[in-house]
């Protein structure tokens, strides 16, 4: 097992207020490497837990930690370029892809966009297009285009493909592995089951604002089973 | 006769607003009766000055509580506004009668400060409340911005500058309508005053450019002080009310 701190880890942290928390008092940690699936269902936190992770959230109470450091510690704007984000909605920015891609990274040039794009899975035609014309698919590749141009060590993933269909998802899923083989961890966030089979190599499962299990996704859904 | 025939439409259409017709026109001849004779008294000669300019800080505070009735979920917004329409009663006012535009007087200072603050008054409360609700429905292209790492400022300005091309229209559309769509009321008072229709037309030349450079001011400062409430000092969108963010 490896040394490395953990990729986040949650101390006793709670979000919200005291007769409606989205968050209580929950310990977790994070595997510092692979892709580890956030699942439970519909309320039971786990959008809130991932948006601790780049601070779009903050806790009302505990630490939330990035391999060790306090996140709160740490300059926000430094932290969420480091902490990339994919949303369940693509939201495109108007323009072009390549309007897009700049708005994250002002100096990508023609060929660093290329390169993106193809490792979101686009060819480099997408370059010029209008990003607010694109397929639901084509617009959440994008966004990982555009998030991947900040040079992240981290993505996070929110329920990336719950509006796409079923083929544009199993696309999705792939660059999700491809970035974990690439050394670039994933949290992944998702309530389908059988998409958390496909695609955990650890598994926090949350229910009412808590940690229900963790583990493998073996140890997490056979002891669902027993 | 003109509001007999409005209360004649509400009651052929079922519109239901006669009760709010009469209301509205019996207060509004009680309001400015009362208000004619409080000005009969400040703008008198023999009344201090001093009176007119408390009459205009009353106008620039009575702006700056409307301002906040109608936009409260921005903290902090009566201060805001006050400065803003304090900035543009200051520097409008400053530019009226510094350069010897006007004549400082009772007579003169009242009116144009309300217009001025009037005017700059409702772009103000415009982008504020538009500001929140930009904002709030647009909170997933806000908070993929920032999600880049863009600071708050950069993650706002589309939102911004659409407020504000919003709230500053409706004053450039007036300001270019002038004379051909309709006259304005101070020029139509003055001639009907007897005042020759060129020394009127610049006399409400002066006003149209002065107000919008007011309402400008106005508009500009408080959607920049509104915009800085409602972001935190790490960059994250506060919560706000109408917000159609899911949160699982």
């Amino acid at each position: 097992m490896s040394d490395a701190p953990p990729l986040f880890s949650f101390d006793a942290v709670s979000v919200g207020p005291q007769d409606a928390r989205r968050l209580n008092v929950l310990d977790a940690e994070l595997p510092a490497g692979g892709l580890t699936v956030i699942a439970g269902p519909s309320g039971s936190g786990k959008s809130t837990l991932l948006r601790l992770c780049n601070r779009l959230e903050v806790p009302s109470a505990g630490v939330v930690r990035h391999r060790g450091v306090d996140v709160a510690q740490r300059d926000p704007l430094e932290l969420r370029r480091e902490v990339a984000m994919v949303f369940q909605r693509p939201v495109t920015f108007a323009g072009s892809v390549h309007d897009n891609l700049r708005e994250a990274d002002p100096d990508c040039d023609e060929a660093r966009c290329v390169a993106l794009l193809e490792r979101a899975g686009l060819d480099a035609s997408f370059l010029v297009r209008d990003a607010g014309e694109l397929s639901g698919g084509e617009a959440q590749r994008a966004c990982l285009a555009r998030a991947l141009a900040t040079d992240p060590r981290v993505m996070l993933m929110d329920e990336p493909t719950s509006a796409l269909d079923g083929r544009a998802a199993a696309v999705l899923e792939r660059l999700a592995a491809q970035l974990v083989d690439d050394g670039v961890p994933v949290v992944w966030v998702t309530h389908s089951q059988a998409q958390l089979r496909r695609l955990a190599d650890h598994v926090l499962l949350l229910e009412r604002g808590r940690v229900e299990r963790s583990g493998t996704v073996a140890e997490v859904l056979d002891h669902r089973k027993r | 006769m003109l509001i007999a025939i409005a209360l004649g439409i509400s009651a052929r259409l079922r519109l239901r607003l006669e009760r709010d017709l009469v209301v509205s026109v019996v207060r509004g001849f009680v309001q400015l009766l009362i208000v004619g004779a409080a000005l009969a008294i400040i703008i008198d000669p023999d009344t201090p000055l001093l009176w007119s300019w408390l009459w205009v800080a009353g106008i620039v505070v009575f702006a700056a509580v409307t301002n906040k009735r109608r936009a409260p979920a921005v903290p902090r917004l009566f201060w805001i506004a006050l400065a803003a329409n304090g900035v543009t009663a200051v520097v409008g006012l400053g530019v009226a009668f510094g350069l010897g535009i006007f004549p400082v007087e009772g007579r003169t200072l009242v009116p144009i400060a309300g217009m001025l603050v009037g005017n700059a008054m409702k772009s103000g409360i415009v982008v504020a409340d538009r500001l929140v609700d930009a904002l709030s429905d647009g909170r997933p292209e806000v908070e993929a911005r920032l999600a880049l790492g863009q600071p708050w400022t950069k993650a706002a300005r589309p939102i911004v500058r659409s407020a504000l091309r919003l709230a500053l229209s409706p004053q450039i559309e007036n300001t270019k309508a002038l004379g051909i769509v309709f006259l304005p009321g101070a020029m139509t008072g003055l001639i009907l005053a007897g005042v020759e229709p060129v020394d009127a037309v610049l006399v409400q030349l002066a006003l149209m450019y002065l107000i919008l450079g007011g309402t400008a001011t106005t508009t500009a400062v408080t959607a920049l002080g509104t915009v800085r409430q409602l972001f935190t000092v790490d960059h994250r969108l506060m919560a706000l009310p109408r917000s159609t963010r899911d949160v699982g």
